[in-house]
């Protein structure tokens, strides 16, 4: 058992949190020991702070200037096998009491499960490397004011169709937040996140498309141009114009790297916990099993520096590391909290909150290479709607995009559905483009699935 | 007089009287501010769930805080504290006036509204309507319903919900209105297996009322019943058809179609920024005739309802379309004083830290004349729908999906077998106008929704009769 003592950035004026990590220490610690004294065999407690500003210009105008203050504590008490949580917004001694005193309340009447408990403290992270996670921005309402005009500018230049704007914005928010156990464990980080986005409208004579841009980063240098923004939400909003339907069809889709996110998305779904323990997921007991081509190889990489994903342990405090998920195609773990681990007779992953930075490897090929390689096909630039079912892996989402043809983009597609079911569209990937996309949790390029069910006319 | 329950909640602990209201209105608005609000909320939630037939967790929030908002013009200036106590208020609020050029300070008085009618939900906390021992009965004997229903079913999930909100709105005006929310909701997922196969189904109810509802009329194990009903149809499901074709959809629940394919087209802000697919189209024909479609925030104990909306505003039944011609759209104070309109109490935030926006209530078709066998029997060859999951729509080019989970082929007139959940596709504009029948059978959701927009979720509900469209693409695997 350790007590880790904090490392970070010294704790500068500009995004000054207004609690200090000795002040939310000793609330998680007080929680602990409010909830001891009530009784609790176990206990762990969350307390998390945030900071953050959100600027939106429409038309060159400020549209909303928003102050962003969060706080919270969380509370999970066990008594023996039962457990009760609780959680507040108000940091006031008497709330604290009221909420340790409901989280015991409730643990009183939930029923024992024998898998309910602490995690394993030999699993738990001692100590870890920093993650380069905090870099607050000095950026106040004027200055967000500027970039939020000079990204909505640079997208109105861009082309003389674009006639409307649902604005630009720039948000920058920074966190603190401190996990505590009753078996010792106490860890907390900083983090900052920023991100600039703008959302335009094009008119021609078929209608009105609408489209966006963003770009979102730990630190403001690693954010893209405001110039680079606008126009790369003019030109997405721009070639949609003039959408067509395509007549119902088999073809190769291709689904551009925000778009294949959602693909492994739906896989981490389906080899989490809960997804197994109830036997609700489309890859059930497929450790050791061939999910995706033999070429295919993917890692969760919760440790990168600066990514948006990354956190050193989970939330329960079990440290995290880089692991694979999928080897030359076959599934090499489930991703698992303690609960679900106990409940799979395995041990937890580090997975408590979920999967940290999934990385599908990328291929040879860059994007216009995979657009050659398809020929004739449909390529996929947005998704809506849910339309995946976890239990069966039945998809059928609405699309919209563009019709390839030898290679070439030849016009915009608009109210499609593309079909078909996870287990044998994995199995049909062709192909993993070099364009990853880094700004999510997923880290993935382009991907190529063989043939899709299209349907439309 | 204010509401002594929201007084007791969220004033006094601070100390907040009448001098303290004034100066904080004095620092908040005045010259040079349009309007705005000061946004007091508590709420506190628990929820209750049951797996492998053990209630194993539960869990109990309180949230507090304040939302200060000053609006000049198209601009919004907008701060909150989860600390209600006169410094940080005024804190907040010189914050969000920063939004305004510094102005003069004005006294503006504060003055109580009464509730100009009779409420539609009852004051009492919720959670407070069953003892905590009765609650972990009611879980378990929807769990017992569901396995009784049928050997195949393996697993159940179901959870209990239940939210206390006292909400006081202190407006630029110095209008001063209050409002305490009860909901519940009890949901139910099963997964039920043969052979190899396993598939699921969902059911749930709720509204704006105490527990007590789910023990009437065995609506809990009736919710269990359908659940189950629902997963052992999809374990016979066969691929869903792929291409154009008629659809007739069943009635209540399905209505979100209209949420999604004309509902948050008629949104007010949308509208304003003219980028909606129906902005500038109030007196066109955007539905077929004969068709109806209101939202309604006055229907007693919906899930959807609200006495006033989050700006204060009694909420009311606004006409979207009328007999096929589109009327009006959903206001909010600040699109509705900036398009020269009223607004139609549609102002609503998922918190104190949140902006409010305009938003739906209770959305639905009124009912035709047609017998649903009827409409049923006029198709040759189509789909029925009756159970959708979510939707989603492009509110600038009209393309929307929602996505069925429970359908059946219709041949002949007849419904003939299963087809696995499939996504619907459409273009919101025209959709409606290709309706050619509509039935007698108008029913309402059974208090389910959450509605998303912009990060926010806030309760809705959605209804409509059953309704045959002659042309829909459903995206599934087969050729049709």
């Amino acid at each position: 058992m350790s007590t880790s003592p904090e490392r970070m950035a010294p704790d500068l004026e500009i995004q000054a949190l207004s609690h200090s990590a000795e002040s939310l220490q000793g609330r998680v610690q007080r929680t602990l020991d409010a909830a001891r004294a009530q009784g609790a065999s176990d206990a762990q407690a969350v307390v998390s702070h945030s900071v953050g500003l959100e600027l939106s210009v429409r038309k060159g105008e400020i549209e909303t200037l928003e102050y962003e203050r969060d706080q919270s504590l969380s509370l999970i008490a066990y008594f023996g096998q039962s457990k009760g949580a609780a959680s507040t917004t108000d940091f006031s001694e008497q709330a604290l009491l009221d909420t340790v005193e409901a989280a015991c309340r409730i643990a009183r009447y939930t029923e024992p499960d024998p898998h309910a408990g602490m995690p394993d403290p030999a699993l738990k992270a001692g100590d870890w490397d920093d993650l380069d996670l905090d870099h607050p921005w000095d950026c106040d309402a004027e200055q967000a004011t500027e970039l939020a005009r000079a990204i909505e500018a640079a997208g109105f230049a861009a082309d003389s169709r674009i006639e409307n704007s649902e604005g630009a914005s720039v948000n920058t928010r920074r966190a603190i937040a401190f996990l505590g156990d009753s078996q010792g464990f106490m860890g907390g980080y900083r983090s900052t996140r920023h991100a600039m986005s703008c959302a335009l409208v094009a008119r021609d004579d078929a209608g009105m498309q609408r489209d966006y841009a963003y770009s979102v980063a730990r630190h403001a240098a690693d954010l893209d141009a405001c110039e680079a923004i606008g126009r790369m939400a003019a030109e997405r909003t721009v070639r949609r114009l003039g959408g067509r339907k395509l007549s119902t069809r088999s073809c190769p889709v291709l689904f551009a790297p925000e778009m294949a996110r959602t693909l492994i998305g739906s896989f981490t779904r389906a080899i989490s916990g809960p997804a197994q323990y109830r036997h609700s997921s489309f890859l059930l007991n497929a450790v050791g099993e061939p999910v995706f081509p033999d070429w295919m190889q993917i890692e969760e990489r919760p440790l990168t520096p600066r990514a948006l994903g990354s956190a050193p342990f989970d939330g329960e405090g079990v440290r995290t590391r880089n692991r694979p998920l999928v080897a030359d195609g076959v599934l090499q773990s489930y991703t698992l909290d303690s609960y679900a681990a106990r409940r799979l007779g395995l041990e937890s992953t580090g997975n408590a909150g979920g999967a940290r930075n999934v990385t599908v490897k990328p291929g040879e090929r860059d994007f216009a290479a995979l657009l050659a390689e398809m020929g004739t096909g449909f390529l996929v630039t947005e998704l809506i709607g849910q339309g995946v079912n976890t239990v069966t892996g039945d998809y059928s989402r609405g699309a919209a995009g563009f019709w390839v043809e030898n290679g070439e983009i030849q016009y915009p597609v608009e109210e499609i559905t593309i079909a078909g079911n996870l287990k044998d569209i994995y199995q049909r990937i062709v192909a993993v483009g070099t364009d990853v996309d880094r700004r999510g949790n997923i880290h993935t390029g382009s991907i190529l699935v063989e043939s899709m069910t299209v349907a439309g006319d | 007089m204010i509401d002594r329950l929201a007084q007791q909640t969220l004033l006094d602990p601070a100390g907040l009287g009448d001098h303290e209201l004034t100066t904080l209105l004095g620092t908040t608005f005045g010259r040079g501010v349009d309007g705005g609000d000061c946004y007091f909320q508590f709420a506190c939630q628990e929820g209750w769930s049951l797996e492998d037939g053990i209630v194993k967790s539960a869990s109990f929030n309180i949230e507090r805080g304040v939302g200060i908002r000053v609006v000049r013009g198209e601009q919004t200036g907008f701060a909150y504290s989860d600390d209600i106590a006169m410094p940080a208020l005024l804190d907040a609020a010189r914050t969000a006036r920063s939004i305004a050029d510094a102005g003069q300070s004005a006294r503006i008085a504060v003055a109580s509204r009464a509730p100009s009618r009779p409420a539609l939900y009852a004051p009492e906390n919720p959670m407070d309507s069953l003892d905590e021992q009765s609650k972990i009965d009611l879980l378990k004997e929807v769990d017992a319903a569901a396995r009784a229903a049928d050997p195949r079913v393996t697993q159940v999930m179901c959870s209990l919900s239940g939210v206390h909100e006292v909400v006081l709105v202190l407006n630029a005006r110095g209008e001063l209105t209050t409002d305490v929310r009860p909901l519940v909701r009890l949901s139910v997922q099963v997964i039920a297996q043969q052979g190899d196969r396993r598939e699921s189904g969902t059911s749930g109810g709720g509204g704006r009322f105490g527990y007590r509802y789910f023990l009437e009329n065995d609506r809990a194990a009736g919710y269990a019943r359908e659940a189950v009903r629902q997963a052992l149809v999809n374990l016979e499901a066969r691929d869903a058809p792929a291409g154009t074709m008629k659809v007739v959809l069943g009635p209540g629940w399905p209505g979100v179609l209209l949420h999604e394919a004309i509902g948050h087209g008629l949104e007010g802000d949308f509208n304003r920024k003219g980028t909606s697919a129906f902005s500038g189209r109030i007196g066109e024909r955007v539905a077929a005739k004969g068709i109806t479609i209101v939202d309604d925030g006055t229907l007693e104990g919906r899930r959807g309802s609200l006495n006033v909306d989050d700006e204060g505003t009694a909420t009311q039944q606004t006409v979207l379309i009328e007999d096929g011609i589109l009327r009006g759209y959903m206001q909010d104070e600040m699109n509705a004083r900036l398009t020269g309109v009223q607004s139609t109490g549609n102002g609503r935030r998922e918190s104190y830290a949140h902006l409010p926006m305009p938003r739906m209530t209770n959305t639905y078709m009124l009912g035709g004349e047609a017998d649903p066998e009827e409409i049923l029997a006029s198709v040759e060859d189509g789909l029925y729908a009756v159970n959708f999951g979510g939707g989603q729509v492009d509110i600038t080019s009209g393309k929307f999906v929602f996505s069925a989970s429970e359908a059946y082929r219709v041949e002949k007139g007849k419904v003939t077998y299963p087809v696995k959940g499939a996504t619907l596709i459409g273009n919101g504009p025209d959709v409606l106008t290709r309706v050619s029948m509509v039935g007698n059978d108008m029913r309402l959701d059974p208090g389910v929704g959450t509605c998303g927009k912009e990060g926010q979720g806030v309760p809705v509900g959605v209804g409509q009769p059953t309704l045959r469209i002659d042309g829909m693409t459903v995206g599934g695997t087969q050729a049709a």
